[in-house]
C-alpha cells in the first residue's frame, strides 16, 4: 500500500464512512464532503505533475491475488495524470454545483453522494491501474454506479428505462472488453499493460489478434457511445444533471477512448486499429452532430453533441495510430492528431460541463428544459447567458476559445490522411476532411441554436409569469470558472500544453519517446494562413444561413423513417429476449419442487454415472466377503421386503409401521454387523421416531377426501429405479477401489493409548472428533427451537408479522404477472397441477372444493385460521393461547 | 454378504427417492428416513463387512471392525432424529394450516387462503 | 395427546420407567469403555419420559421432572462447550481431554475422565432436545 493507493481507494473509503458523517453533521450537505475530498486528490495529483512532466511515471504495485497473476498495481504517467486530474477537477466543480442543485430529502442525498464518492473512485482507479484485470473491475463498477446514478429519480418510468438501457449496453460491451482482455492474455501471457506494450510487436501476427481488437473496441464503443451503441446516452439524461455533466460528458463516456489510447501502443501500427478506430469515430461524429440539431430537450442537444465530441476524439486517436506506420518528421506530424485528441478531450470536458450546468440552471429556474417553450432568457439570466455563450462558442470551434484550437488542429489532421499512402488511403482519405467539414458545420449549427433557441428571440407567455433569474452564487460559480477556462484554454494554450497535454500524448505514442524524440510541446492559437481555418471560415460561412433559416429545412428530419432507428430495435430485442427467457425458464421452473428433485438426480446420476464408468481405477469386487449366516438372511430379506411395502401402504398409520420396522430390522443389522452402539441408538431412535409420527399423523382428523395411497407414476419409478441401482453399483464399485489405506488403523490404536477408552465409537465420538459432536448437538438444539417457533409462537406471527408479509407478497406476484402480462401476453410461470391435468374427474373435485368459501371464515379475527382448522385440534390449541 | 447389502442400499435408495416424489408430506418424510438407512448400509458396506469383533478394546480379539463408519452413523442417527422431527412438525403445521398434505394442492390452498385474509384487510 | 387410561400400562410403567432410567445411568458411565454413551443414554432416558408421558400424560411428566427442557439443552451445550474451552487454559487445543486414575474409597481404581463431562453435555443437550420435541408436539395435539 503506497500514498498512490490511498489516493486511488479514498473515494471509496468517504462512501463508506459518509452516513456515518452526514449523521454527525447533519445541517451539512453532504457535497461539501465530496467537494472536499475532490479537491484534496487534485491537489496531491498536481503534485505528480512534475515527475510526469519529464516524461517518467510513478509505479506502486500491491499483490492482492497473487496466485492468479492478478496484482494491484498502480501506475501514473502523463495519460493516468490527465484523466486523473480530469476526474478530480470536474469532480471538485460537479460537487459544489451539486450542492446548490440537489436539494431532496438528506437520505436520497447520502445515496446520490455515496454513489458519486464509489464512482470517483472506481474512475480513477481504471485510469491509473496497469493491470487489465482490475482495470476491468474498475470499468463495470463505473457501469454500476452509472446504472445507478441514472436512476436515481427510481420512481419515474424513464429514468429506470434510461438506466436499464445503458446497463445492457456498456455491460454488453464490457463483457466483450473482458474477453478481449482475455485474449490478450492467451496472446502474451500477461496482463500487466506495460508489459503488453514491450510485446506488441509479437502479437499483430496472432490469429488472435484481430478478434481482440474487435472485442476490445466493442467495449470502448459501447463505453464512449460510438455510434450505433449510442442510444443509451441521450436516455441517462433522466440522470440528475450533475450526474450528466460528470460522467456522461466529462469523466465516465471518456473511458473509452482511455481505453484506445491506454492500448494505442499495443495496437497501433495495424490496418484493423487504424480503420475501426477513425472510422467509428468519423461515422460516429457526423451522426451525433446531425442528430444534436433536431433535439428540443437541451440536454438531449447536449448528449448528441457529446456523443458527436466523443466520435471527433474517436477518430483522432485512430489517425494518431498511423504515427507508427511511419518514422522521422511524418511520424511527428501524424502524431499532432494525437494531441489533438488529448487537447479535445480536456476542452471538451470544460465547455460541455459548463454547458449542461447552465441547462440545469435553466431547467432549476423555468421548470423546463424544452426549447420550443424557451426563449429570450438572456435579459433576466445574462450571466447564465455569458457562460453559455463562451460553452457554445468553444464548442462550434471559434476563436478565442480552447474548441477553436483543437478543432483546427482536428482539421488539419483529417486533411493529413491524403498524403499517407498506408492501408488503402489512397482511394479513401478523402472521406475524412469531407465529413468532417460536414459534421462541423452541423456543430456550429446546433451550438448556435442553442444558445439562440434559450437566451433569444421572444419570451414566451409561460415564462413571463415566472419570476426567472439568475441562480444563486453558488450554482453559478462552477459553470462559470469553466467557461473562463475555456477561455484561458484558447488564449494561453501553454498553460497545459507542457504539463498535462505532451506527456499524455507521449505516454499514448510511446513509440516516439522511444525512438528519441520529443513531440513539439507548442499549441498556439494562431496558426497562420492554413486550409483548416479556410475550412473553419467555410463552417461559419455555411453555418449561419443554416442557422438563419432553421425553422425551414428542419422539417427534413421527419422525412427520416422512425421504424428503422436503432432504439427500435434495442426495444424489439430486448422484449424478444424477455419473452424467450420467461418461455424456456417457464419449461422447467414449473414451481414444483418435485420437478427440481428430479433435475437434482438426473444431474447426479450423469455426473456419478459417468464417472463410474469412464474412471480406469474403479473396479467392481467380487468374492472375498463376509460370509451370511442363515438368519441374516431373513433379516435382509425382511428389510427389504418393508421397505418395498411402504409405497403400497394404503394407509397412513401402516406406512408408517412399516417405516418402523424397517428402522428396528437397522438394528438388527448393526448387531450382526458388530456394532453395538448403532444398534442401541438405532433402538431407541425408532421407538421415538415412531411415537412421533403416530402423533403428529395418526391424531389428526381423517384428512378429507384425499386419496391415502400412493398412485403410481411412471416417471418416478423410472427415476427412482434408476437412483437405486446407480447407488448399487457405486456401493460395489467402493468395495472394489480401496486406494488409500483407512485411518480408522489410528484411532483403533490410539484410542486406549492416548485416550483412556475401550470403546473406540465413543472416544472417536467425544475425543478425537470431539468438535463434530458438539456442533451436531448445536444442530439439534437449533431442531429443537425450530420446533418449538413453529407450534408454540404461531399466533403472534399470524396476527402481527405474517399477514402484512403475506399481503405485500401477494400484491407484489399480482404486479409482476399483470406486468409480464401486459408486456409478453403471457402471465409468466404457472404452477400446475399434475393431478388437474392428468385426471378430469379430480380436477373437478378441486374446484368444488375450492370455490365456495367456508362459513363462518370471516368470524375469528384473532386468528384466521381458527375457523379453518378441524375441530379438535384448534380447539386446544386456540383456547391456551387465547 | 456386501454384494447382497449393496443391492438392500439400492432397494432402499429407490424406495427413499421413490416416496420423496409422491404428493404426500406423510411419504415424504419417511423417504427421507429410509434415504438415510440406505446411507447408512453403504457407510458400513464400505468399510467392509464383519472384519473382526466389535471395536471394544476390551474384548480379545486381534481384528476389530472399523469404528469411523460406526462413529458417523451415530451422529448421523441422531442427527436425522431432529430433522426428522423437524420435517414432521412442519408437514403437521402445514397440515392445519392448509387441511392437506397433498403438496399439489398447498399452493391453490395457500394462495386461498391469503386471498381470504384479503378480503377481511379491506 | 390422549389421556391414558389403561391401568396396565400405568403400573407397569411405573417400575419399567425406574428401570429404564438406571439402564441409562448405567450406559452413560460406562460408555468409554462398553457400549454406551451420552447420545444413548440421553435417548434412553427421554425414552423412559415418553413411556409415563404414554401411560398417563404430559402433565405427569411434567410434575416428575419440573425443568424447562429447553434449559436442559442449553445447559448441556454450555457444559460441552465449556469442557472444550477448558483445556485452553492449559495450553492445549480446543476439546483437548485429559484422564488419570485414581484410586477412589468404596469404588477402587477408577478412571477420571474430563470426557465424561463432555458426555454429559451430549446427555443433558440430547434429553433437553427429545423432551422439547416431544412435548411441544405432544401438547399440541
Amino acid at each position: 500500500m503506497s500514498l498512490l493507493h490511498l489516493l486511488a481507494l479514498s473515494p471509496f473509503l468517504l462512501a463508506a464512512g459518509l452516513p456515518l458523517l452526514g449523521r454527525a453533521a447533519p445541517r451539512l450537505h453532504r457535497g461539501w464532503f465530496a467537494a472536499a475530498l475532490s479537491a484534496i486528490l487534485f491537489a496531491a495529483l498536481l503534485g505528480y505533475s512534475s515527475n510526469v512532466r519529464s516524461g517518467s511515471s510513478v509505479t506502486e504495485s500491491f499483490a492482492w491475488i497473487p496466485s492468479l497473476g492478478i496484482s494491484f498495481t498502480l501506475y501514473l504517467d502523463g495519460l493516468s495524470l490527465l484523466f486523473a486530474l480530469l476526474i478530480t477537477g470536474m469532480g471538485v466543480l460537479v460537487a459544489i454545483y451539486s450542492i446548490a442543485y440537489m436539494n431532496d430529502a438528506s437520505e436520497s442525498l447520502t445515496r446520490f453522494y455515496v454513489l458519486l464518492l464509489i464512482f470517483m473512485g472506481a474512475m480513477l482507479g481504471l485510469v491509473m491501474s496497469d493491470n487489465l484485470l482490475t482495470l476491468y473491475g474498475f470499468w463495470e463498477l463505473t457501469s454500476i454506479t452509472s446504472f445507478l446514478l441514472i436512476g436515481y429519480n427510481h420512481h419515474k418510468h424513464r429514468s429506470r428505462y434510461g438506466a436499464l438501457k445503458s446497463l445492457l449496453i456498456t455491460m454488453t460491451g464490457g463483457l466483450g472488453l473482458l474477453t478481449g482482455f482475455v485474449l490478450l492474455y492467451v496472446m502474451s501471457g500477461t496482463y500487466q499493460i506495460r508489459e503488453l506494450m514491450d510485446a506488441g510487436g509479437t502479437l499483430v501476427s496472432h490469429p488472435l489478434f484481430v478478434p481482440a481488437v474487435l472485442l476490445i473496441l466493442l467495449g470502448a464503443f459501447t463505453k464512449s457511445a460510438q455510434y450505433p451503441f449510442h442510444i443509451w446516452l441521450p436516455d441517462a439524461m433522466e440522470a440528475p444533471t450533475p450526474v450528466s455533466a460528470y460522467l456522461h460528458s466529462a469523466t465516465m463516456v471518456k473511458a473509452g477512448l482511455y481505453l484506445v489510447a491506454r492500448l494505442s501502443p499495443v495496437f497501433a501500427g495495424t490496418a484493423e486499429w487504424f480503420w475501426f478506430v477513425s472510422l467509428g469515430g468519423l461515422i460516429t461524429l457526423i451522426y451525433g452532430s446531425v442528430a444534436a440539431v433536431k433535439q428540443t430537450d437541451l440536454k438531449g442537444i447536449l448528449a448528441y453533441s457529446t456523443i458527436s465530441q466523443l466520435g471527433l476524439i474517436m477518430c483522432l486517436l485512430g489517425l494518431s495510430s498511423l504515427s507508427v506506420a511511419f518514422a522521422g518528421e511524418e511520424s511527428l506530424l501524424y502524431a499532432a492528431a494525437g494531441t489533438a485528441a488529448l487537447f479535445h478531450l480536456l476542452n471538451h470536458a470544460v465547455f460541455k460541463g459548463s454547458l449542461f450546468m447552465i441547462a440545469g440552471i435553466v431547467d432549476h429556474e423555468t421548470g423546463t428544459r424544452d426549447v420550443r417553450k424557451l426563449g429570450g432568457l438572456a435579459q433576466v439570466m445574462p450571466i447564465a447567458f455569458t457562460i453559455s455563450l463562451f460553452g457554445a462558442l468553444s464548442m462550434a470551434g471559434l476563436p478565442p476559445f480552447g474548441g477553436f484550437i483543437s478543432k483546427e488542429m482536428f482539421l488539419e489532421a483529417v486533411l493529413e490522411p491524403l498524403h499517407a499512402g498506408v492501408f488503402r488511403l489512397e482511394t479513401w482519405a478523402a472521406l475524412f476532411p469531407i465529413v468532417a467539414w460536414i459534421a462541423s458545420v452541423f456543430t456550429f449549427v446546433y451550438s448556435a441554436l442553442l444558445v439562440v433557441r434559450t437566451f433569444l428571440g421572444p419570451r414566451k407567455p409561460a415564462l413571463e409569469r415566472k419570476k426567472v433569474h439568475d441562480a444563486p452564487p453558488l450554482m453559478t460559480l462552477p459553470p462559470a470558472l469553466l467557461a473562463v477556462l475555456a477561455l484561458i484554454l484558447g488564449l494561453f494554450p501553454g498553460l497545459v500544453s507542457y504539463s498535462l497535454i505532451r506527456p499524455a500524448a507521449e505516454a499514448m505514442m510511446s513509440h516516439i519517446p522511444a525512438s528519441g524524440e520529443r513531440l513539439p510541446g507548442s499549441i498556439k492559437l494562431w496558426h497562420g494562413w492554413t486550409p483548416a481555418l479556410g475550412m473553419t471560415i467555410g463552417v461559419v460561412a455555411a453555418g449561419i444561413p443554416l442557422v438563419l433559416t432553421a425553422r425551414r429545412w428542419m422539417k427534413l428530419y421527419a422525412w427520416i423513417p422512425r421504424r428503422m432507428s436503432i432504439n427500435r430495435f434495442y426495444d424489439a430485442s430486448l422484449l424478444f429476449f424477455e419473452r424467450i427467457t420467461v418461455r424456456i425458464t417457464s419449461l422447467y421452473m414449473n414451481g414444483s419442487s418435485r420437478s427440481y428433485i428430479k433435475y437434482i438426480l438426473g444431474f447426479m446420476m450423469l455426473v456419478a454415472g459417468f464417472i463410474l464408468f469412464n474412471a480406469t481405477d474403479v473396479t467392481f469386487r467380487v468374492g472375498a466377503y463376509a460370509v451370511i449366516a442363515p438368519y441374516e438372511w431373513f433379516i435382509m430379506l425382511g428389510l427389504a421386503a418393508a421397505s418395498l411395502a411402504v409405497p403400497f401402504a394404503k394407509s397412513r398409520p401402516v406406512a408408517i409401521i412399516l417405516t418402523g420396522t424397517v428402522g428396528y430390522l437397522m438394528t438388527l443389522m448393526f448387531v450382526f454387523l458388530r456394532a453395538p452402539d448403532l444398534a442401541l441408538t438405532q433402538m431407541v431412535v425408532e421407538s421415538i421416531s415412531v411415537t412421533l409420527y403416530l402423533l403428529c399423523f395418526y391424531h389428526l382428523p381423517k384428512l378429507r377426501t384425499e386419496s391415502q395411497a400412493v398412485r403410481f407414476r411412471l416417471p418416478n419409478f423410472l427415476v427412482a429405479v434408476a437412483v437405486g441401482v446407480l447407488m448399487t453399483l457405486i456401493a460395489l464399485a467402493v468395495l472394489g477401489t480401496n486406494p488409500f489405506d483407512p485411518v480408522s488403523d489410528y484411532y483403533v490404536r490410539e484410542s486406549y493409548e492416548s485416550a483412556g477408552g475401550k470403546n473406540i465409537v465413543n472416544v472417536i465420538l467425544v475425543d478425537f472428533r470431539g468438535f463434530d459432536t458438539m456442533l451436531e448437538i448445536m444442530v439439534l438444539g437449533v431442531a429443537s427451537l425450530g420446533i418449538y417457533n413453529m407450534i408454540k409462537l404461531r399466533r403472534k406471527a399470524t396476527d402481527i408479522g405474517s399477514r402484512h408479509v403475506s399481503h405485500e407478497g401477494e400484491d407484489a406476484d399480482e404486479e409482476a404477472a399483470q406486468t409480464r402480462k401486459s408486456l409478453y401476453g403471457y402471465d409468466g410461470p404457472r404452477w400446475r397441477s399434475d393431478d388437474a391435468a392428468e385426471d378430469p374427474e379430480r380436477a373437478e373435485k378441486l374446484k368444488i372444493q375450492e370455490s365456495p368459501e367456508l362459513p363462518g371464515a370471516e368470524s375469528g379475527d384473532s386468528s384466521p385460521d381458527k375457523s379453518e382448522t378441524p375441530p379438535n385440534s384448534h380447539a386446544e390449541g386456540g383456547d391456551r393461547d387465547a | 454378504m456386501e454384494v447382497i447389502v449393496a443391492i438392500i442400499v439400492g432397494v432402499l435408495f429407490a424406495v427413499g427417492i421413490y416416496l420423496i416424489l409422491t404428493q404426500d408430506l406423510l411419504r415424504i418424510v419417511l423417504g427421507t428416513s429410509l434415504l438415510t438407512h440406505a446411507v447408512h448400509l453403504l457407510l458400513m458396506a464400505m468399510a467392509m463387512l464383519k472384519t473382526g469383533a466389535a471395536p471394544l478394546l476390551g474384548r480379545e480379539a486381534d481384528e476389530f471392525v472399523d469404528p469411523l463408519p460406526q462413529a458417523l452413523i451415530l451422529t448421523s442417527i441422531v442427527i436425522n432424529f431432529g430433522v426428522t422431527a423437524f420435517f414432521l412438525v412442519l408437514s403437521y403445521r402445514a397440515y392445519q394450516k392448509l387441511e392437506t398434505t397433498d403438496m399439489d394442492r398447498m399452493r391453490s390452498e395457500s394462495s386461498r387462503h391469503r386471498s381470504r385474509k384479503g378480503g377481511r384487510r379491506s | 395427546m390422549p389421556k391414558g387410561s389403561d391401568i396396565f400400562l400405568q403400573n407397569v410403567s411405573k417400575v419399567v420407567f425406574f428401570i429404564i432410567l438406571a439402564f441409562a445411568l448405567y450406559l452413560f458411565f460406562t460408555g468409554h469403555g462398553s457400549p454406551g454413551g451420552g447420545f444413548i443414554a440421553g435417548l434412553m432416558s427421554a425414552g423412559a419420559l415418553l413411556l409415563l408421558a404414554l401411560a398417563y400424560d404430559i402433565e405427569t411428566v411434567r410434575q416428575v421432572v419440573p425443568v424447562d427442557f429447553k434449559l436442559v439443552t442449553a445447559v448441556g451445550l454450555l457444559i460441552a462447550l465449556c469442557t472444550g474451552t477448558g483445556a485452553l487454559f492449559f495450553g492445549e487445543p480446543f476439546l483437548k481431554h485429559a484422564f488419570g486414575y485414581f484410586d477412589l474409597p468404596l469404588l477402587g481404581k477408577t478412571e477420571l475422565h474430563t470426557a465424561l463431562i463432555f458426555d454429559l453435555g451430549v446427555y443433558l443437550a440430547v434429553v433437553g432436545v427429545t423432551m422439547t420435541i416431544l412435548l411441544t408436539i405432544g401438547e399440541d395435539s
